[in-house]
């Protein structure tokens, strides 16, 4: 009889699951119609989606859980690429609430395919114009600028007899040949931020030129932004262009390694916030929005950038410029999304489908 | 029409209750074969039809046909892409196939000391995230590398001359070695398999014909492992073409397919001409399956109810041979994995040598430690139900009777797994698992598994098909090398199917079947690429954190990370060991005279 059960069993489960599996149908009606997002405001658990540094992560959170004992906050960390990958695979049925500190860049990808909900945070009429999306409200508001440094390996350096660059019209040296590195800019964003600022820095045909130069003088090209700042901190090669707080962290982690910043001008980038379009908008995700420009939060981001989009009156912490504005070239974002796809063509181009090793 | 008249009632009840029997059975070997199936479905076919839908519409969503495909085999770095790719896995399946065969032989056919160690040994790659790999490759080659500068100049000061040993790691090189590292248990854990299975009858009878130790080799050994070595070839062939971990580390500006698909999806967010690539990627799978079926047309059962299991006799020369060259490749997988432990404890890389413990501490890793007891979690759900599922599913492809045709289909979906960069599993998954509804003209066809987004449940699935593959193979080997002659005698005596299974081909392939285990919990300790896009914020994972701190410049904490990893598939090694010592020592005792 165990057999015959069995059997029944077996069928069962199977039909069940072809049924659930497949002809659970409804009458889709005017459910397609966008319909304005409801808000909720008992739901205290909000997802945020980030890029910031774990170690920053615990820093920063702290004084929002004391003045927000009520509200949940689940944090997906990971580096840009991955939580942009992320966000745009689950752009169908959103899972984060809020992104908080992604690169801008990755937002207005975010914004063309309409996965943001405008929102202006209290507070707004404090960050820079040109730290926010110019709309009102706006779809994305930054908070902290990156920007582009080389790492140089003081140690290498002297080992090597190479002298100190200064600039980027320095890199193309001769002397510096095999010694750089830098991120590919098909495979990271902080990579693609340089090449966009050197073809608005020189122009577009003085700036292919100085990338042939550039080219010549390269160890390799990384996958990851951050990549050339540990390479060039271990020795491996001796100067990496990556961006500021890696310089920064790596020298107090006791790494042989200081941020050059070319005279020039350094392409730049912000970390940036915006909350997502979703049938219901949770009020605990605009209040987290609203505290993550408050001069609290500005005043936790001063400690680990030099530039915050609203001023918080605290030093520039230590290994950044000077005077950290002056030295962010113009980038016109909007060009530089507008072009991505053909700059980066004509990348790979030229470098990438002959970078075999030299 | 006479023949309605005649209705011989009482001689039909006897044949008719005795098909009964026989089909009952039958039809409960049927539902288990479609169940495997729809498991199939939903867990490869619908989320990988994801994947191959995206690659027929253009970045608006339109759809344009074969055009990504037409556009990505007119760029001209394809074909450099492409044969890099060749080059590396060629390369990478012939060294990691011989290092495997030769040390599985040694294992099993010699009488050397040791082979406990030693197999413990030579899985240990594949305890470590393959990005301890990498660091260890770079900090033994790597231009800074111990080996490189003749360990920091120490070589130079003795022969007084500059020495510089280069191999160039950044490039080819860099990426072979990481592969062989990372294929190397693979293949020895397949061909292990094949080389243990065996009948000890043949040899004697060899040698009683005054065969030759060659002819012998050429007659009976390689025959009897010819299934286990196309199968650890083929799956180190895929692994090698599809793997972006270590190109991505170690590659330089070598550029090879997988890379590729991380260029697309992860720097420019392309989805369309990431999935191109994917499916691109498939194509050596199909063609070596094609392959890997006509190969098998010719592979007979070895291990026949008869079998006499074989003890290998002590012999001088070959057992000395046997352990210089065991010790030889376990040095060199110590060496790798030591200068991890190393580069762990050093305080700054390679310029304070100073040890501390201060990596190990994890400030400032989110999750932390409960990170790493999510990962135990999750290895412990995949091993406990990914070999239910492989081996159960590896039966009634091999052993199963009627649907022939889907015995086959359900071959296919099982090795088309081990073509799917964890990338694109881990996409799939998204696309698939995360869609609320479909809407199909007036109606929403809602996704009734899309509960199991976010959960631990999708995170072991996601596993449990991304290992999927060798795990089958192993199951597949075993299970080819025992008689059919086993089943018939059962269905001779009308025991059921279930019982055979349950009485004599579970305990026979328990060994098989602890190893599969072995290789799920492992392999969930250590993934990342598939799992870091499904992993929710509630159930962070200990290999996640340790790409992230790789990449927050902590180098040394992720080292820390991934030492605690290979210790505890070590500890679960043991534990698993101790257990089963009993078990197999009883199941297995038939395997003695």
């Amino acid at each position: 009889m165990s057999t015959r059960r069995s059997f029944r069993l077996v069928l069962l489960a199977v039909l069940a699951l072809a049924l659930a599996a497949c002809v659970t149908v409804v009458p889709a009606g005017d459910a397609a119609a966008p319909a304005a997002p409801a808000t909720s405001a008992d739901d205290n658990t909000i997802v945020v989606y980030t890029a910031i540094e774990d170690d920053q992560l615990e820093r920063y959170l702290k004084p929002f859980y004391a003045e927000h004992p009520e509200i949940e906050v689940q944090i997906v960390r990971d580096s840009t690429g991955i939580v942009t990958a992320k966000l745009l695979a689950e752009k169908d049925n959103p899972q984060a609430d809020l992104i908080w500190g992604l690169a801008a860049t990755s937002l207005l990808v975010l914004e063309a395919e309409g996965m943001l909900e405008p929102y202006a945070p209290a507070g707004l009429e404090r960050i820079e114009p040109r730290f926010r999306d110019a709309d009102n409200p706006p779809s994305w508001v930054g908070i902290d600028v990156w920007m582009t440094a080389f790492c140089v390996n003081t140690v290498e350096l002297e080992a090597n007899g190479l002298p100190m660059p200064t600039s980027w019209a320095d890199l193309i040296d001769p002397v510096y040949r095999g010694h750089l590195v830098m991120p590919n800019p098909a495979s990271s964003g902080t990579g693609f931020l340089s090449v966009s600022a050197i073809l608005q820095l020189f122009g577009e045909e003085a700036g292919w030129e100085y990338l042939d130069a550039l080219h010549e003088n390269m160890g390799q090209y990384t996958h990851s932004g951050s990549k050339p700042c540990r390479l060039a901190g271990a020795g491996e090669y001796t100067i990496g262009i990556s961006f500021d707080y890696r310089a920064v962290i790596q020298a107090a982690a006791g790494e042989p390694v200081v941020g050059v910043y070319p005279s020039e001008g350094s392409g730049w980038e912000m970390e940036a916030n915006a909350l997502i379009k979703k049938p219901v908008i949770k009020d605990a995700a605009k209040t987290f929005l609203n505290w993550a420009i408050s001069d609290a939060a500005m005043r936790e981001y001063a400690v680990s950038y030099g530039i915050t989009a609203a001023p918080t009156g605290l030093p520039i912490p230590e290994g950044f410029p000077a005077d950290p504005v002056a030295q962010l070239a113009e980038n016109d974002f909007v060009w530089a999304a507008l072009n991505r796809d053909r700059i980066l063509a004509e990348w790979i181009a030229r470098y990438d489908a002959k970078s075999e090793p030299r | 029409m006479s023949a309605t008249v005649q209705v011989p009632a009482l001689p039909s009840v006897p044949t008719r209750r005795l098909r009964q029997v026989v089909t009952r059975e039958e039809w409960l070997m049927r539902g288990l074969i479609a169940l495997t199936g729809l498991w199939l479905v939903i867990s490869v076919v619908l989320p990988l039809g994801q994947i191959v839908w995206r690659s027929l519409l253009d970045r608006n969503g339109t759809f344009v046909g074969l055009e990504n495909y037409r556009t990505y085999f007119t760029t001209p770095a394809l074909a450099t892409s492409f044969y890099n790719s060749l080059y590396i896995s060629t390369v990478t399946t012939v060294v990691a196939v011989a290092l495997g065969y030769l040390y599985a032989y040694a294992i099993s056919r010699t009488a050397m000391r040791g082979k406990g160690i030693f197999r413990v040994i030579a899985m240990l790659p594949l305890y470590a995230p393959s990005l301890v790999h990498a660091i260890a490759l770079i900090y033994l080659f790597g231009n800074q590398g111990i080996v490189t500068t003749g360990f920091f100049g120490t070589l130079s000061r003795w022969l007084g001359t500059p020495v510089r040993l280069d191999i160039g790691l950044y490039g080819p090189v860099g990426i072979i070695l990481g592969e062989i590292i990372y294929c190397f248990p693979q293949a020895f854990l397949i061909l292990a398999v094949a080389f243990t299975v065996t009948d000890a009858r043949l040899y004697e009878a060899s040698t009683a014909l005054r065969g030759s130790r060659l002819r012998t080799f050429f007659t009976v050994t390689l025959p009897g492992i010819q299934f286990g070595l196309i199968s650890a070839s083929f799956v180190c062939f895929i692994l090698a073409f599809t793997d972006f971990g270590v190109p991505k580390v170690v590659g330089g500006s070598y550029n090879v397919l997988a890379t590729d698909i991380y260029k697309q999806v992860i720097g420019q967010q392309n989805f369309t001409m990431g999935s191109t690539i994917g499916i691109v990627l498939l194509l050596p799978t199909v063609i070596a399956f094609i392959v890997d079926r006509i190969a098998q047309q010719r592979q007979v059962a070895l291990l026949s109810s008869r079998a006499v299991p074989l003890t290998p006799k002590p012999d001088r020369v070959m057992d000395t041979l046997a352990t210089v060259y065991c010790s030889v490749v376990a040095t060199a997988v110590l060496l790798v994995l030591g200068t991890a432990v190393f580069a762990s404890l050093v305080r700054v890389w390679p310029y304070d040598f100073t040890l501390t413990l201060r990596h190990y501490e994890f400030r400032g890793v989110a999750g932390g430690y409960s990170s790493y007891w999510n990962s135990v979690r999750m290895a412990a759900y995949t091993a406990l139900y990914g070999t239910a599922v492989v081996f159960l599913s590896a039966y009634l492809v091999e052993k199963g009777r009627g649907f022939g045709w889907g015995r086959q289909v359900i071959y296919f979906l099982s090795i088309l797994p081990v073509a799917l960069p964890g990338l694109v599993l881990g996409l799939a998954y998204i696309f698939f698992f995360n869609i609320p509804s479909w809407r199909v003209g007036n109606y929403l066809i809602l996704n009734p598994l899309n509960s199991l987004y976010g959960t631990m449940t999708i995170l072991v699935m996601s596993n449990i098909v991304h290992f999927y593959t060798v795990s089958f193979l192993a199951a597949t080997t075993a299970l080819k090398q025992m008689d059919a002659e086993f089943e018939a005698v059962g269905a001779s005596l009308s025991v059921p199917f279930y019982r055979t299974f349950w009485r004599v081909t579970v305990p026979v392939c328990l060994p098989t079947l602890l190893e599969i285990a072995m290789y799920f919990f492992v392999n969930g300790m250590v993934t990342v690429s598939a799992v870091i896009f499904l992993y929710s914020p509630a159930l962070k994972l200990a290999s996640v954190a340790v790409v992230n701190m790789d990449d927050a410049g902590q180098t040394a904490s992720a080292a820390a990370m991934s030492i605690l990893i290979v210790v505890t598939c070590l500890a679960a090694r043991l534990l698993y060991s101790v257990a089963t010592y009993g078990i197999q020592r009883r199941t297995q005792a038939w395997r003695t005279r």
